[in-house]
């Protein structure tokens, strides 16, 4: 009985308010989807940075008979000694914690590699051209790079040093601006949201003022009198989440997984962080309808 | 059953108080009318019974229990030991007669089987049988109050308070009501009735308390409405 008259109570609520409860699901489900977005971003981020940072951060390119640069014109290629030097001055050094030494065979392996669908380019590149390199891996990239990077600039067979963070940082600053918008905009849509849930269950307290009237009168308990609004909060939060975890794997699927496609290397989102997305923004949901009906009542449905 | 112990009550931004050293002690079973004019403080006495309001001073009894000492979440239990009929019903527009007598007892979560059984019984009692299916648009005035006093009875209280029943009543109809609120007097059910009818408490021989300015001006037993003191 209790349960049959409860639901008949949210249903006859829910068709009352009806303008106003679908202007409440899709504001919610934007807002989510949206901080469901920033939170994918932040994952994708997190995931990219750490790939990258688990990698090389100094790239000591050596010089070759076809480099460009004068130092290289002048002393001509590396020679093993210089290498030698090289990987002595870098392995005393206390700020590198390992050092990988890249032969120009493995350096034309992947440059081919990489360039596979331009055979024009690679027909025109001889091994010997793609310089060797030593791939640095630094204590702590941000304070020891500028010590090391001038620890080994212009020494005897160094073409270039390259910062491989410097590289990064553009990309992350893009999609670190492309997040805070999300999230902003999404925090701006969840107050919009909350204004919108109080409004709404005000205007059903309004509606339904005869009925909650009879019911205290009676002797309703108060959590049966305010269970119909909480509970249509509720649903319109879900229905609104159901919503929004559809866009959050059309985002994914669509949007992510082909961003992803431009990198050779592995750092897509699993199945698992989507859920754990859509999970959390439920819970967002839940408890925003939640906690403001709850506030709400309370100063327009006294007891 | 109802009992109030020099009760104060006044109003913010009112000079003078809606109830003021009140001492009314009302046994179980009686029927009891508080008359007086507009203002004298009998909504406001009603209105303490259910412990909307609290009083300022003064203690109140109502079915064995210290309303002072009833915490918040109580009071609906409180609530449910008392019926209320007013005088513009208050029934739900878009429910018909058995539904609105059954709402008082879904809200407060009876089961389906006591509320089929119980509902007719106080229809029937009210005199409303074979109207189960009426809207209360469909319904004279005098059926509608029916229809209040049979939800105010069905979870049979111990006390029935009715704030002036027959005022939107034509004479002839509020003597049907009376014999339903008596009725309802002979369950042992306690009945307190404002009003400002005078026939119908000439009539009746009950009880009369007499408000004035928020004071007990006078307490008889078997008494009238307007008499001299």
């Amino acid at each position: 009985m209790r349960s049959q008259f409860v639901f008949q109570e949210i249903w006859i609520g829910l068709r009352r308010n009806l303008t106003m409860t679908m202007a409440l699901i899709v504001v919610v489900a934007i807002s989510l989807s949206l901080l469901g977005t920033g939170l994918l971003f932040v994952k994708q981020v997190d995931r990219t940075r750490t790939y990258w940072q688990g990698k090389v951060e100094l790239s000591i390119y050596l010089c070759v008979k076809t480099s460009p640069e004068p130092q290289c014109q002048q002393n001509g290629p590396a020679t093993d000694a210089d290498r030698a030097q090289l990987h002595q001055l870098l392995v005393s050094m206390p700020q590198v914690q390992a050092v990988y030494y890249v032969t120009q065979q493995q350096a034309y392996n992947e440059f081919r590699q990489y360039f596979s669908n331009e055979p024009a380019l690679v027909q025109d590149t001889q091994q010997g051209e793609i310089p060797d390199s030593f791939e640095v891996k630094l204590r702590n990239p941000e304070a020891d790079y500028n010590i090391v990077a001038s620890a080994v600039t212009g020494a005897q067979g160094v073409e270039t040093v390259v910062d491989e963070m410097t590289i990064l940082d553009k990309f992350y600053r893009l999609l670190d601006g492309a997040r805070n918008a999300v999230v902003i905009i999404a925090l701006i849509l969840i107050v919009a949201a909350i204004l919108l849930v109080a409004n709404t269950i005000r205007l059903s307290a309004f509606n339904r003022r005869r009925e909650t009237s009879i019911m205290r009168l009676v002797g309703a308990s108060n959590f049966y009198i305010q269970l119909p609004f909480l509970l249509e909060g509720a649903i319109a939060g879900l229905i609104g989440w159901a919503i929004s975890a559809g866009l959050l794997v059309a985002v994914k699927s669509l949007m992510l997984d082909s961003l992803e496609q431009y990198f050779s290397f592995n750092v897509g989102l699993s199945v698992g962080d989507l859920i754990e997305v859509i999970v959390f923004s439920m819970i967002v949901g839940v408890l925003l309808c939640g906690v403001t009906s709850f506030l709400t009542l309370r100063r327009y449905l006294r007891i | 059953m109802i009992n109030f112990d020099n009760v104060t009550k006044a109003y913010p931004n009112q000079s003078r108080p809606a109830l003021e050293n009140v001492n009314i002690s009302v046994a179980k079973g009686e029927f009891v009318f508080l008359v007086g004019p507009s203002g004298s403080g009998k909504s406001t006495f009603l209105r303490l019974v259910l412990k909307e309001e609290r009083p300022s001073e003064g203690r109140i009894h109502v079915a064995g229990r210290d309303l002072a000492r009833l915490t918040n979440w109580k009071v609906p239990y409180l609530r449910r030991r008392i019926g209320c009929v007013f005088q513009d019903f208050r029934l739900l527009p878009n429910k018909n007669v058995y539904q609105n007598v059954a709402f008082a007892l879904e809200v407060i979560g009876k089961n389906r089987r006591f509320i089929r059984k119980v509902v007719p019984e106080v229809i029937d009692l009210v005199g409303l049988e074979g109207k189960h299916e009426r809207m209360p648009d469909e319904l004279s005035g005098g059926e509608q109050q029916r229809v209040a006093m049979a939800r105010a009875f069905v979870n049979r209280p111990m006390i029935l308070l009715a704030d002036e029943p027959t005022g939107n009543i034509d004479p002839a109809t509020s003597i049907g009501i009376m014999k339903v609120l008596d009725r309802i007097n002979r369950t042992g059910t306690t009945v307190v009735m404002a009003t400002h009818d005078a026939a119908i408490v000439d009539s009746m021989r009950k009880r009369v308390i007499e408000l004035e300015y928020g004071k007990v001006v006078r307490d008889q037993s078997r008494g009238v409405y307007g008499q001299a003191y």
